[in-house]
């Protein structure tokens, strides 16, 4: 519930980072694309904002090379790391580019690394951070452009974990529903909040060093329906066994970075962990 | 070229279930959106589905209700359609597995919402929007429905018959925003426009950014009318500094709003004295604007949502959410301090117009969700009607296009012989092509030919010319200044409270938006993930959506549900009982009006004075 953001970590070596060079090999460049003599700041009230924006472009010459660029922006209260970097680009460079859409924290298009940590720009105040604010693309992720970066992988292993409601025996009639208790629903509850932002696989080491992994996104997503009362201990079973697999539950290492940097709070760790107590029980495989 | 049975645009809670309901009925469908499924802003949907599903409600109040909540102009066809099909559907929906809240005997909760007879407002937590995005993905991704995300739509591949009526559209123009391709899509069957709300035209509001009427600009070009489109909601309870919705699911629980001396001024002043704050919408956003303007606000520019009283247990249960928003969005902790709220643009109940059968006046074009005009919510949307809406006019319109059928529709489309034509409206501007190449303009310039292969060939090279324009030209102006001015006119002049020299001063300034928009570029000269280039042609939808919500506004010179005028306070049956109609023609906006169709199937809903 706190807007202060716990401390910021490190982020850890990517051995295997395709496409742009990884934003922490950081080549700054002094000055940045503000023209500081171009930009009137005599008339800004208040303070501005020093942002260090990650810049790279595949096919644009002087973006090939990836480089910070900085930008000072007039603060204004609440103003959030989206607000910085969209005011970056709408009155700075219009080439800035990032995802971003509903602003309130469940589109999920906005994780950035800032300041050394994943979070959703729009909900991050620009206040609780130490200046320069220092905005990267999620780490472990192949850069599209400047702050985007490819999701098809991370769309990929959601889908591999069968995403879907799959009890086929339904109440008869059009408007009887399933009973749910509400101990169940309480149970699932944190894991349906998921917004795939995907700032929990950025952040887990195990997903970094094994592709195939499938990361506590899809393992969660997978927790939301093996744990659902409504499937039926066949599906359950079924689904226990996706995740036993040798790149699926047991690769987690328990280190919590998933839960910590997860936006919507979800205990990340502690539903893998429960999904492994569950494998056991049902004497699946232990890799 | 790609080609599919059906081409649904847009991946929000419309466009999902059509996609679901062609698939059903046996077409091959593809979804086409500018974003990824789950990043739609149907997922910022917070209260709740209504439908009546308990003993002692049924289907015909949930009907009377949203003809009284319409101010007498929905249509009754497509309200009864509504409210008879929200219970299944909604079932439905906790069938594909969503998260529901429930009742301690595991049925799913429903609670009340303004301007409801009976609590009928389904809900799962303060973020139900959310869950019904993330299910009916769930069940597109079961199906292996083909999709297409991030490619941006620019325009339609129509027919270029004179009369709309006789045009038929034979698919979308889009480009890749990760590769910036452009390329055609052929759709066999019919296109679906499910690019939901028009809200990016306004500067303060709870719609995401990607909410830039893009389905509404690109029918109204392509010919098909727009309908009601003056018709905005202001949600009474958005957060002052970032337009962040907080949902009618607070007051529904409770939660109690006070001006700064303490006062319940919903009550106190009299502006709904039998039901307070759930009184509807367009009552409340005008209430607390008015305590505002008499001196009783707080900060001189919003008032208090109060809901500590209802205890944190309950808070937790039913409105976590709501705390999160609150706390991250506006540094205050709702468990110990009222949160401050005030109106801001929230829903256009206006859109494309279409039938009960979500087709419009061109063949083969269809339009479901926010950016469609059916009309169920006439002049004012109850809160828990848009995610019915979503669904169950999705479901209809995927259906059709992919050739189910539905049987005739009641409601008629296009320019007919039933529709009165306005003559000579007092306009401050010409508001129509001057100064707007052809090709620049908002013609019905989705193609130059009649045939299907051909209308689509000639609409890919048409786009792909425009963009080499925007690329090419390196100096201007920016769209992003275009729209700052544009947003800040309409929230300054066709805001909660209207007045005629207001909005001519909108059009006015939509005008000069129009005339600078000639010499709009686009800076950034790459084809990867331009930004730059997508916004820019949302800024073009922008200006044609919000001239028709100004034009719409003039025009209507009465008092009826959001849409408030100074010159003429009073509601006025006897001329205004009728849609607004503005239709692309020959370049320039064309008013036209058809009745309001007030007889249901059994009965006939008689305007009353909307009390509450």
């Amino acid at each position: 519930m706190s807007t202060q953001q716990p401390e910021t970590q490190e982020a850890p070596e990517d051995p295997e980072m395709k496409g742009a060079k990884s934003p922490v090999d950081e080549r700054e460049r002094e000055g940045g694309m503000v023209d500081q003599t171009a930009v009137d700041r005599s008339d800004l009230e208040g303070e501005t904002v020093h942002i260090k924006v990650f810049r790279y472009d595949p096919e644009v010459a002087d973006k090939q090379e990836p480089r910070f660029d900085d930008f000072y922006v007039p603060f204004e209260k609440g103003m959030t790391v989206l607000d910085a970097v969209m005011y970056a680009r709408d009155e700075y460079d219009s080439s800035l580019t990032f995802r971003h859409s509903c602003r309130q924290a469940v589109c999920g298009s906005d994780a950035f690394f800032v300041n050394g940590k994943q979070r959703l720009g729009c909900k991050t105040q620009i206040a609780d951070l130490e200046q320069p604010v220092r905005i990267e693309p999620l780490p472990h992720q192949e850069v599209v452009k400047d702050l985007v970066v490819d999701m098809d992988h991370f769309y990929d292993q959601m889908h591999a974990v069968e995403p879907y409601f799959q009890q086929e025996d339904l109440p008869e009639g059009d408007l009887e529903e399933q009973r749910q208790s509400r101990e169940n629903r309480e149970k699932v509850k944190m894991s349906t909040r998921c917004i795939w932002c995907a700032s929990c696989v950025s952040s887990c080491n195990i997903a970094a060093g094994d592709n195939e992994y499938l990361g506590p996104a899809a393992i969660n997503k997978a927790y939301r329906f093996a744990m659902d009362e409504r499937e039926d201990d066949e599906i359950k079973e079924h689904r226990l066994r996706i995740l036993e697999q040798e790149h699926g539950v047991w690769r987690c290492q328990t280190q919590f970075s998933c839960t910590e940097v997860c936006p919507k709070d979800i205990p990340l760790t502690e539903h893998i962990q429960e999904l492994k107590r569950e494998a056991v029980k049902k004497n699946l495989k232990f890799w | 070229m790609y080609e599919h049975d059906v081409i649904v645009v847009g991946a929000g809670g419309a466009g999902l279930r059509a996609a679901i309901a062609a698939h059903e009925a046996g077409a091959d469908v593809a979804m086409v959106s500018k974003l990824h499924p789950v990043r739609s802003h149907t997922g910022a949907a917070e209260g709740g589905i209504n439908a009546a599903l308990q003993e002692g409600d049924d289907w015909e109040l949930h009907a009377y209700d949203t003809m009284k909540g319409s101010d007498y102009l929905g249509d009754a066809p497509a309200v009864e359609t509504l409210a008879k099909t929200a219970p299944e559907e909604t079932i439905n929906l906790e069938h594909w597995g969503m998260p529901f809240s429930r009742e301690d005997d595991g049925r799913v909760s429903q609670r009340p919402f303004g301007g409801l007879s009976y609590p009928r407002t389904t809900y799962a937590g303060a973020e139900t929007g959310h869950h019904l995005l993330h299910v009916m993905y769930e069940q597109v991704v079961k199906r292996g429905i083909q999709v297409y995300d991030e490619w941006y739509v620019m325009n339609l591949a129509t027919t270029d018959e004179p009369d709309p009526n006789d045009r038929t559209c034979h698919g979308v123009v889009a480009y890749d925003v990760q590769s910036g391709k452009i390329d055609g899509f052929r759709a066999r069957n019919g296109v679906v426009l499910a690019t939901g709300g028009p809200g990016q035209a306004f500067d303060h509001t709870t719609n995401a950014v990607s909410c830039t009427g893009d389905g509404h600009a690109m029918a109204y070009r392509a010919g098909a009318p727009l309908e009601d489109m003056e018709f905005i909601q202001f949600h009474p309870t958005s957060l002052p500094s970032t337009g962040v919705l907080i949902s009618e699911g607070v007051r529904g629980e409770g939660g109690i709003l006070y001006n700064n001396e303490g006062e319940r001024f919903m009550f106190e002043y009299g502006y709904a004295n039998n039901s307070g704050e759930l009184a509807s919408r367009d009552v409340v956003a005008r209430a607390e604007l008015t305590e505002v303007a008499e001196g009783r606000g707080v900060n001189d520019e919003y008032v208090h949502l109060d809901m500590r009283h209802l205890g944190e247990e309950r808070i937790i249960d039913r409105l976590e959410n709501i705390l999160h928003l609150a706390e991250d969005f506006e540094g205050v902790d709702g468990l110990v301090e009222p949160m401050p709220v005030k109106p801001g643009q929230h829903y256009a109940m206006g859109g494309i117009e279409t039938d009960e059968n979500g087709q419009t006046c061109i063949e083969g074009l269809y339009a479901a969700g926010e950016c469609a005009c059916v009309s169920v919510h006439g002049a004012n949307r109850l809160g828990g009607n848009a995610l019915p809406e979503l669904i169950v006019f999705g479901k209809r319109a995927g259906q059709h296009a992919a050739g189910a059928d539905l049987g005739d529709p009641e409601i008629k489309t296009g320019f007919g012989e039933d529709v009165e034509v306005e003559d000579g409206v007092d306009l401050p501007v010409e508001p129509g092509d001057a100064g707007l190449g052809a090709d620049e303009g908002v013609a019905a310039d989705g193609g130059v030919s009649a045939d299907a292969q051909g209308s689509l060939e000639r609409a890919v090279e048409r786009e792909r010319e425009r963009v080499d324009r925007l690329m090419d030209k390196n100096e201007g102006i920016q769209h992003a200044e275009i729209r700052s001015k544009l947003q800040n006119a309409m929230t300054d002049y066709v805001n909660v409270f209207r007045t005629s020299d207001g909005i001519k001063k909108a059009l006015r300034i939509i005008r000069e938006c129009r005339e600078e928009y000639q010499d709009v570029y686009v800076d950034d000269p790459s084809r990867t993930f331009n930004t730059d280039l997508q916004h820019t042609i949302e800024t073009r939808n922008l200006i044609d959506v919000a001239e028709t919500i100004a034009l719409g506004a003039l025009v209507r010179n009465e008092f009826r549900g959001a849409h408030w005028r100074q010159e003429n306070q009073e509601r006025d049956d006897e001329n205004w009982l009728k849609h607004t109609l503005i239709s692309w023609n020959e370049g320039e906006p064309e008013i036209f009006y058809r009745p309001v169709i007030l007889e249901g199937k059994e009965k006939t809903y008689e305007p009353k004075i909307r009390s509450y």
